[in-house]
């Protein structure tokens, strides 16, 4: 039989019933839509994770206290609870350190903040004047506080525009009002720029307070929980990251750098680790819809054995006329193929809906890639292929006068 | 032209042999009208499969146009019935939702032939059958069964065979369709196809010129028919 007619069978085959082709196609289309908008969500959050820690500054090392240990203690108290970290690091840091361009120590905690009955729990970030050019931070309206505001323990506050609009309200300029924060009444003094970043660890919903103040006022401790370090270029950074941690080793007398009681993270290796909890999370989605992909298989072997024992005489007189195993297996083949490529097409259509759909009304970042399209037209071709063989194989087998005779 | 030399086919089920057809022998000459007829469980189905290529004889030889095609593959078999031998059966087995030349041409399809020329061919037989062109596109499963059967034979004709093997072709039909579908294949004999028909009624069997009669796997009986 040559390809032209192949084809014209199966299309015929195909459209003689055409609920029940529709609905296994359907069963394809759902596996491959969702496989398609699964991996494009995951992918599309993979994206804008990596954009918003881009944006967290260039050239960016974070320095963050590690775990605390006693001598002679086994136990860890976990990463992060160690106390070590103090401004007199981050002063030596400055000082012994050259290629540092600039550098904002910090101490961040979540506060309850009220204003004028509103209340919000929020991030509050004591840090130096030097956070807006380490961490491109920009002003909306007013002012960031001073290097003199900070030495003099001012009660200012700066707000990040989440948390002016949870306290304030929408474009309101909230410049000269005050807040309590922590029950410490804060004079506003300004508002930052929207970053944009959405869902994924929000650089909006902060209020900056300086540093001394919110290590006096709220905290009451003198510890630093982040000193944010801005390398000259992107090529000194591995070494920038090396001499920092020898310092704080020796400053902190200790020797073996195992047992060292903070972490210095460079940005490439944070986008690095974000990136495969995104990926983890991709391939969990995407297998999930694949299963549906699987399901649908099942149902497109499921019609195609109906349709060998439906079609048994047919089978019979196709054979009596002349046609071959070959013929048989390659006419039920491909109608199995069939079905599949047209439920890759509309599911291919259907998924970059849905992901378009999911961008549009969930705000969440989506990426339909080439890739995945050309993949699920593969992938379904081959379903069509591994669940029609069987009953492809069954049809071609079959007894020519049995068939003819069967009722 | 069909040459059948003790052809014999026995069933083995389990330990228990049945012997279908003992050793039958007979020739059939280029251009004749024979009818094979016997009661049912004579061997005559059998007998049909295999002159039709669709089943082996247990021991014998059958040549068709000089070629044994008793010892051939699969595959062979399906070139031979591709090319020399036209199905009627009693049941039509046309595809149903397919038009009338649809299921005429089909074979030619298994042949390769370009699709023009299966439709030339595939018309030209339904004019042999004297199928009303009126009808040539309707759905087969519109048809009346007078005229399935009809497109059947046309089906039967299309690839020009050496032998047209008709199955109880008017066993689902009633006298007066019959009657009919039999003088078709009169005309077509006359025309110059050898057509062997298989049967259990006499009335059936008188419109061929030779009968042979089968019980039991054996012939009992060849006759010519005399005919008015």
């Amino acid at each position: 039989m040559k390809w032209p007619d192949l084809f014209e069978e199966t299309y015929a085959a195909i459209t003689i019933n055409k609920a029940r082709s529709g609905l296994t196609i359907l069963g394809i289309v759902i596996g491959i839509a969702s496989v398609i908008a699964m991996v494009a969500i995951g992918q599309g959050a993979q994206s804008s994770i990596e954009a918003n820690i881009q944006s967290i500054g260039s050239n960016l090392i974070l320095i963050m206290p590690g775990s605390q240990r006693g001598a002679g203690v086994q136990v860890s108290s976990g990463r992060g609870s160690a106390q070590t970290l103090k401004l007199a690091d981050a002063n030596a840091l400055e000082k012994e350190i050259s290629g540092i361009k600039a550098m904002a120590p910090e101490i961040s905690r979540r506060y309850q903040a009220t204003a004028k009955g509103k209340n919000t729990n929020t991030q509050v970030i004591g840090t130096v004047p030097a956070y807006l050019d380490v961490r491109n931070v920009k002003i909306y309206s007013g002012n960031f506080f001073t290097g003199q505001q900070q030495k003099s323990l001012s009660k200012v506050a700066v707000l990040g525009p989440t948390a002016r609009d949870d306290l304030f309200g929408t474009d309101v300029d909230p410049a000269g009002q005050s807040i309590r924060i922590n029950g410490i009444e804060f004079k506003i003094i300004g508002v930052t720029k929207a970053k944009g970043g959405t869902g994924f660890g929000s650089q909006d919903d902060m209020i900056f307070v300086p540093l001394e103040t919110a290590q006096r006022f709220l905290a009451g401790e003198d510890y630093l929980t982040t000193i944010s370090v801005q390398a000259q270029d992107q090529n000194s950074m591995t070494t920038i990251q090396q001499e920092i941690a020898n310092l704080l080793l020796r400053r902190h007398n200790i020797a073996n750098p195992q047992a060292a009681d903070f972490n210095v993270l460079n940005q490439s290796d944070i986008v690095a680790t974000a990136s495969s909890v995104t990926s983890v999370f991709t391939i969990l989605l995407s297998s999930i819809a694949g299963i549906s992909l699987l399901v649908g298989g099942i149902g497109i072997m499921n019609m195609m054995l109906t349709t060998v024992t439906e079609r048994t005489r047919e089978i019979g007189l196709r054979k009596a006329i002349g046609g071959k195993r070959r013929d048989i297996n390659r006419q039920f083949l491909a109608e199995s193929v069939m079905l599949t490529f047209l439920g890759g097409i509309f599911g291919v259509i259907l998924g970059w809906l849905l992901a378009w759909g999911v961008s549009k009304f969930v705000n969440i970042a989506t990426q339909v890639s080439f890739v995945s399209v050309l993949l699920a037209f593969g992938v379904s071709a081959a379903i069509g292929i591994i669940f029609g063989y069987y009953p492809a194989r069954r049809a071609s087998k079959l007894n020519p006068i049995a068939a003819l005779r069967y009722e | 032209m069909i040459e059948c030399r003790s052809i014999t086919k026995i069933y083995v089920n389990g330990d228990q042999e049945t012997r279908v057809l003992g050793g039958v022998s007979f020739t059939i000459a280029e251009g004749e009208f024979v009818a094979v007829m016997g009661p049912s469980g004579s061997g005559k189905s059998t007998l049909m499969h295999i002159l039709g290529a669709l089943d082996y004889p247990t021991a014998g030889t059958y040549f068709l146009d000089g070629k044994d095609i008793s010892k051939m593959s699969d595959d062979e078999q399906a070139d031979i019935r591709k090319d020399k031998i036209g199905f009627v059966f009693q049941s039509f087995n046309l595809l149903p939702r397919a038009t009338v030349v649809r299921n005429v041409a089909l074979p030619l399809v298994y042949a390769e032939v370009p699709k023009k020329e299966r439709e030339k061919a595939a018309k030209l037989a339904l004019t042999q059958v004297g199928l009303d062109e009126s009808r040539f596109y309707h759905l087969s499963n519109q048809l009346s069964g007078g005229q399935m059967q009809r497109v059947a034979i046309a089906r039967a004709l299309v690839n020009n065979p050496s032998l047209i093997l008709a199955d109880e072709p008017t066993g689902n039909l009633d006298t007066k369709t019959g009657e009919i579908v039999l003088k078709t294949f009169e005309q077509l004999n006359k025309e110059g196809h050898t057509i062997v028909l298989i049967t259990h009624e006499a009335e059936v069997a008188r419109h061929a010129q030779r009968i042979i009669h089968i019980k039991d796997g054996d012939i009992i009986k060849d006759e010519k028919v005399d005919r008015p």
